[in-house]
């Protein structure tokens, strides 16, 4: 399967021999991203599972806690965040591991291109295959847990901003974890707490976007998390596949 | 700027013998310090207008807590150092921080806790300090198990040291978000500490505890890390001349 | 004395405090001790079995 996918280092430097105006590390970049993808829409069911897993969570409150309306919503930024935390450490177990079984991280890291930029992209395609779907499936969440239609687009947008700086922030503890046999308990240890500010600034900003206040100050906080984490995890990341390849 | 010592100081047989040499002269100092400030605290400083006797608990946690981040940083800059100059020492120093800072983490949560009883009615509030202490201990632990999840030293090093890293840049981030979001739910922090207006009668046992525990921390740090470096360096010959001198 | 003792009725939050605090100083004494001393004998039996082999 995977040799039927196009190696990006390779069709990048044959982009650059035909005079492209793109930066190398770019295309090389963009490349590791639409491969993921392409590879990511082949097994269709890993996809579903984080999100299953969301819904499931979700699920388990109002039958733990009571299935009155009112007390729901009011736990509702709670639930929500904890579930997509807990789903996205769940789906971070598949974004290096494929990879760094069939050496492709290690040609990555010896393909000469900027292994910043192509875990960027990694993480990028990740972010689309679990963050953004939890982002748009946070909503029908919302509401089930009896919050009003009309908070919908905050929840979307903030659940956007922050499953990004949570992709980013688990990048650093997937690479971290690499060829550990049985790294899910370390995981969740190592990722948790590095993710606690997006949960904190996350859950209020949810809050306030469904007592339909303005929700602007935790959303920018949030937002400079991501843009933090965007700049820095993958630096971290890329540090930590070349350790766990010396 | 000569730079030799720092040369020096990464090879092992130097820094062992130099960290056996030093450990009585932080030891002692540490273990004075640390009695006569406790025998002030307990006894010479005056109770609290407010809080009476229960005060003096201070003088136990503040220390504590000081300890838990003050090794954190300890740990941080160890690793930065091992990882940036490839130095086979500095991270036997931040391997062995880790059960240091630990251990005074959690003494600060249970001394923490053990003053919210009488302050607050409950041995637990999600007070930004208690909490902040509680993410350091979380912080700790995984620095500790992703080196006991390595069979290989070199791998477990490297590793860890980045989180290091990593952990030190979010520690300020993790500690404001949580002052941002108690700030949100409840006022300001019961607990009093390092209140300027503290009498010199308070603040002289604090400062002398501070001063112990940091020798203290000193102290133990240097005879961890002559075990961590005879146990990194087994195979090199300089343990067998130096043993048998 | 049991004035000293009593801390003003908050004995059972002080002593037990520096109680926990105490512990932790001598357990940080005594498991760096130990893993020195392991350190030391494990070195010592490998120079010795290195010195028969030589």
């Amino acid at each position: 399967m995977q040799a039927q996918a196009p190696s990006p280092v390779a069709t990048a430097a044959a982009s650059l021999s035909g005079g492209t105006e793109v930066a190398p590390a770019l295309a090389a970049a963009r490349l590791a991203l639409s491969r993921d993808l392409t590879l990511a829409f082949r097994k269709r069911g890993q996809l579903i599972q984080p999100l299953a897993f969301f819904a499931l969570v979700t699920m388990l409150f109002p039958l733990a806690v009571s299935p009155e309306l009112s007390r729901l919503r009011a736990i509702a930024p709670g639930v929500l965040w904890v579930a997509a935390l807990l789903a996205s450490l769940l789906a971070l177990e598949f974004l290096f591991r494929d990879d760094a079984y069939d050496g492709t991280l290690e040609q990555y890291a010896l393909s000469g291109q900027s292994l910043t930029w192509l875990l960027f992209a990694k993480t990028a395609a990740h972010w689309l295959l679990t963050g953004l779907p939890l982002a748009l499936m946070a909503p029908l969440a919302a509401m089930s847990l009896g919050v009003a239609a009309a908070a919908v687009p905050g929840i979307v947008l903030v659940m956007v901003v922050g499953t990004v700086a949570l992709s980013l922030i688990g990048a650093i503890g997937a690479a971290l974890t690499l060829g550990m046999k049985r790294s899910g308990a370390l995981l969740a240890l190592l990722t948790l707490p590095l993710s606690l500010p997006v949960l904190i600034y996350g859950a209020r900003a949810t809050e306030l976007a469904i007592g339909g206040t303005s929700f602007i100050a935790p959303l920018e906080l949030l937002a400079a998390l991501a843009v933090l984490a965007v700049t820095l995890a993958p630096l971290a990341a890329a540090a930590a596949v070349r350790i766990s390849l010396e | 700027m000569r730079w030799t010592w720092f040369h020096r100081l990464a090879s092992p047989p130097y820094l062992y013998a130099l960290a056996a040499r030093l450990t009585p002269w932080f030891a002692w100092p540490a273990a004075l310090l640390i009695l006569g400030g406790l025998y002030a605290g307990l006894v010479l400083a005056p109770p609290d207008y407010q809080q009476g006797e229960g005060f003096r608990i201070i003088y136990v946690h503040v220390p504590s807590a000081w300890m838990s981040l003050m090794v954190y940083v300890t740990m941080g800059v160890a690793a930065a150092v091992g990882l940036i100059w490839r130095m086979k020492v500095a991270h036997a120093v931040a391997a062995s921080c880790a059960p240091i800072g630990a251990s005074f983490t959690v003494a600060a949560l249970v001394t923490g806790s053990l003053w919210g009883k009488p302050m607050w009615g409950t041995y637990w509030v999600w007070d930004p300090r208690l909490t902040s202490e509680l993410i350091l201990l979380f912080l700790y632990l995984g620095f500790m198990g992703l080196r006991a999840g390595f069979d290989d030293t070199q791998r477990a090093d490297r590793s860890a040291a980045l989180l290091a890293i990593v952990g030190m840049v979010n520690v300020p981030i993790i500690h404001y978000s949580v002052i941002w979001w108690n700030s949100l739910h409840q006022g300001p922090s019961v607990m009093r500490l390092g209140k300027p207006t503290m009498p010199p009668a308070m603040l002289v046992p604090l400062l002398v505890l501070l001063l112990g525990f940091t020798l203290f921390f000193a102290a133990v740090l240097l005879v961890r890390v002559r075990a961590e470096i005879l146990q990194r360096e087994r195979a090199a010959r300089w343990i067998g001349e130096t043993l048998r001198a | 004395m049991s004035a000293f003792l009593d801390m003003g009725g908050y004995a059972a939050f002080v002593w037990p405090a520096y109680l926990v605090t105490l512990a932790v100083l001598v357990l940080n004494i005594i498991w760096a001790r130990k893993s020195l001393a392991r350190a030391l004998q494990a070195a010592r039996r490998r120079t010795a079995a290195a010195g028969e082999d030589s």
